[in-house]
């Protein structure tokens, strides 16, 4: 339907400019033999983004840099791409006794592409280097469970490390090696799945500037070669022993500014896989491509957090407030229209890949989450209306699209309210600052905030969100209540023991609701006909491995 | 003209200097860039703090500024996040983008000047107000509706030319952006060029030269042409830094990586080293352009001479 319009307009509008640009047409047809057809010997062209950081494990954050390390290299435990459950790749057993040390045994015969053995000190050593302070790896808080973490990286800024190695890894033989924990975590194992627990070969630590070039792993794929800014080639490594070796040739990655562009690249053929669908084409992506189009549920929460430090939400009342502004809020329609479903209506605080088994369950937020006009204005009459009268919710404007959704939240809000100026949002420039006001605390009024899980647990979602003092507890929410049952959680003996344990601190958040789950993101995929087999995995990363060309 | 020349050249230095400046202070201005390397996760204060000191960071804005020019003139001009130095960011990109620019001023001088010469020498006619009428179609409709529509066109519905451009981005597959490029500065100088031409048809000189009896062509190219050219040569000129600078819109649509595409991502991820370093380069262009444009006129026009 939108395609048709698209073409309409297209014709409308440019039948005057090609009639001036006649003349220019001619050579502009001199241009059509530069399109190649074909996928070239297997490879799967696909888009990617320029990632922001160096690709170093511990670096790397962002999802676009976090695909190449997925695909160069494997950790202890693998995410599986289905159920996302985690399961030991690298890692013949991890065992423990006290859910505080745990013992790591690793499988023989891995090997790095340049045909270093992986072995304990494979990890060792690359933990100890991204956990230490002077190599400023984005990521080093991840191993700050880790025993000895606090002498290796001190958290003050300013002061030195006293050690470079973490005291709580101790190798036992090459195929054996020991964590200790500063504290109880029983699902420390199942995180080891995450990119900042690759391990490294000696080339890293040998010539890292030469390594950073051209990174060097032991997954199924090799980089052949790399372009910083334009493009990357990976080709399939033969002398991948694992479980899951790469179903085609290669993967050729190429970055893209913008997302319409990889879009109408697809659509011409030019391109075989896009993973990142623009909204202004989720209207017409079905009718363009069919059963290619991908959308599944992706680790991946939207909430509006709120400014608990602020005295305007500090108040014990502000929680009725926070609960009938959520209640307020329409999602059903929001997800349906400005969404195309893309995006399902949240009734908790996690996701649904974590499976009921891991911990997403849905409706444990109850009424609080759910569409109730009346009930929203009684609640916000109760709670002493919002504060000032009005409330603004600020979201970058650089990029995501956050502004069509921010402003039908705010309509929500105002209709239930039956007030126009109760919310309107706010336009931060750019992400940087953005993120700068909500870390310095600079915000008094609600926010956006998006959670993508690092790895598929339960804990991933509550605890470095909603801890007291959490890295990334934006809305700075302290409750005893919820950081005892979390503790107690990470203490337990069982999966399942610590599953519960979290939902029970889960349902602390509906009391004191610190931000108002939305919707979880689907990730969503585009692929020429030339692929087959292609899927998402929980993360909304194509699974390229297992993709065949035709 | 030498001594002009070196005048004009000394009179660069503290344009230089201020416009950097200018640019340094503002891209500051956005704010701190360590907090947006972290993602939706809150720094954590000791790496946070490292990247900072790496980056001079915590110095006040002067002693950043003078870190910098220093750096400048050992041929550092800083690193981008991602690792790379904005020099070799900058021979990757400069190549891209001073390409693109030849095609879009290819299209302007060929397209542009016949179009205002026809339609100058036949004021009034009803080609002259059809062209005059598309011009100002052209100039009314922005760059990024005009590139998406002939990217849709010309890249998915006909399938004549590729909807991006590769890495390599050779001219051929250079020609569609830069007439998407060129476009609106097309419109002007075939507007400039009408005008210029319509002026000087009625000149005496000109009457001269067909009283003489030369032939048409040598009349329109050496008599009219030339004196007729002056206010188009100063357009063209100052357009090249603007179509340089100005191309983050076009290369974004058809996902050229040049000098538009590393400003986009450097004011995103306000890596202040990558724009001031890029905006300084283009300043330079446009102060080297303006300069030649004004060396121009004297080849243009005998009577102008410089001392």
């Amino acid at each position: 339907m939108r395609g048709a319009t698209r073409v309409k307009l297209a014709v409308g509008v440019t039948a005057v400019a090609l009639t001036a640009a006649a003349c220019g047409s001619s050579s502009d047809s001199g241009g059509s033999s530069s399109s190649t057809g074909g996928s070239g010997g297997g490879i799967v062209r696909a888009s990617w983004g320029d990632p922001q950081n160096p690709l170093e494990p511990a670096n790397t954050n962002e999802v676009q840099g976090g695909k190449v390390l997925d695909m160069i290299f494997r950790g202890l435990k693998q995410y599986n791409p289905k159920t996302a459950q985690a399961q030991n790749m690298i890692a013949q057993s991890i065992t423990s006794s006290d859910s505080q040390n745990f013992d790591i045994k690793l499988k023989t015969g891995w090997t790095f592409s340049n045909g270093e053995p992986v072995n304990a000190d494979s990890f060792i050593n690359a933990w100890n280097y991204d956990t230490q302070l002077k190599n400023a790896q984005l990521n080093a808080s991840f191993f700050s469970y880790i025993d000895g973490y606090d002498k290796v990286h001190p958290d003050t800024p300013g002061a030195k490390a006293s050690a470079t190695t973490l005291s709580g890894l101790t190798k036992v033989s090459d195929t054996e090696f020991k964590v200790k924990l500063n504290q109880k975590f029983a699902l420390f194992p199942d995180t080891l799945g995450y990119a900042a627990f690759y391990p490294l070969p000696q080339a890293f630590f040998t010539n890292r500037q030469a390594w950073l070039a051209k990174p060097i792993g032991n997954g199924p794929y090799e980089i052949s070669s790399y372009t910083k800014g334009s493009k990357m080639d990976l080709q399939k490594w033969d002398g991948y022993k694992g479980p899951d070796p790469a179903q085609n040739g290669g993967v050729e990655l190429r970055v893209y500014t913008d997302n319409n562009t990889a879009y109408t690249d697809l659509q011409a053929g030019n391109i075989d896989l896009v993973d990142d669908i623009p909204v202004t084409q989720l209207r017409n992506v079905k009718s363009d491509l069919g059963n290619r189009y991908i959308n599944v549920p992706a680790g991946i929460i939207q909430t509006i957090s709120f400014p608990l430090y602020s005295s305007r939400w500090s108040s014990a009342n502000s929680a009725k407030v926070r609960q009938g502004l959520s209640m307020a809020i329409n999602r059903k329609e929001i997800t349906d229209q400005i969404f195309q479903q893309t995006r399902t209506p949240a009734s908790d605080w996690t996701s649904p890949v974590l499976g009921s088994a891991g911990g997403f369950k849905e409706g444990l937020c109850g009424e609080e989450c759910t569409f109730n006009a009346d009930k929203a204005k009684q609640l916000i009459a109760e709670g002493g209306g919002l504060p000032g009268g009005k409330i603004t919710i600020s979201y970058n404007a650089d990029t995501g699209s956050h502004k069509e959704w921010v402003d039908a939240v705010c309509n929500s809000i105002n209709n239930a309210l039956g007030n126009n100026t109760a919310c309107v949002g706010a336009p931060v420039g750019t992400f940087a600052d953005f993120r700068n006001r909500i870390t310095s605390k600079q915000l008094d009024n609600p926010f956006r905030a998006g959670w993508q899980m690092d790895y598929p647990l339960i804990q991933d979602f509550l605890q470095p969100q909603y801890f007291t003092g959490a890295s990334s507890n934006d809305s700075h929410y302290s409750n005893a209540n919820f950081d005892k049952l979390v503790n107690e959680a990470n203490a337990a003996s069982s999966t399942s023991d610590s599953v519960s344990k979290f939902q029970d601190a889960e349902k602390q958040l509906v009391i004191d609701m610190p931000a108002i789950p939305l919707w979880y993101q689907n990730g969503s995929a585009g692929y020429s006909s030339n692929l087959s087999n292609v899927a998402l995995n929980p993360f909304s990363v194509p699974v390229y491995n297992e993709i065949k060309v035709k | 003209m030498g001594r002009y020349v070196i005048r004009r050249l000394l009179q660069m230095i503290p344009v230089f200097i201020g416009s950097t400046f200018l640019i340094f202070f503002m891209v500051y201005a956005l704010g701190d860039p360590v907090a947006a390397l972290f993602g939706d996760r809150a720094p954590d204060p000791a790496t946070a703090a490292q990247i900072r000191a790496e980056l001079h960071l915590n110095d006040p804005l002067w002693k950043q500024y003078l870190i910098y020019m220093k750096n400048i003139f050992t041929g550092d001009f800083g690193t981008a996040f991602n690792g790379e130095s904005v020099v070799s960011l900058m021979r990757s990109a400069f190549p891209v983008t001073i390409r693109l620019t030849i095609v879009a001023i290819l299209f302007e001088i060929i397209i542009g000047i016949s179009l205002g010469v026809l339609t100058g020498m036949r004021r009034g006619k009803p080609d002259d107000t059809g062209v005059l009428l598309l011009t100002l179609v052209v100039i009314s409709v922005p760059t990024f509706v005009t590139g998406y529509v002939l990217q849709y066109l010309f890249g998915v519905q006909w399938g004549w030319v590729s909807p991006s451009v590769s890495p390599e981005a050779p001219f051929n597959e250079l020609i569609l952006p830069g007439l998407v490029l060129a476009l609106v500065s097309l419109a002007y100088v075939t507007r400039l060029t009408r005008t210029s031409i319509a002026e000087n048809t009625r000149a005496d000189y000109l009457r001269t030269a067909v009283a003489k009896g030369l032939p048409r062509h040598r009349i329109i190219i050496r008599h009219l042409l030339r004196n007729s050219l002056i206010p188009v040569v100063t357009f063209i000129g100052t357009d090249v830094g603007f179509l340089m600078g100005g191309a983050i819109v076009t290369e974004r649509i058809f996902n050229i990586h040049g000098v538009g595409y590393q400003l986009y991502q450097g004011i995103l991820r306000n890596n202040a080293p990558t724009v001031v370093g890029f905006v300084t380069i283009l300043v330079l262009v446009f102060l080297l352009a303006n300069l030649l444009v004004d060396l121009l006129y004297a080849v243009l026009d005998p009577r102008i001479r410089y001392a």
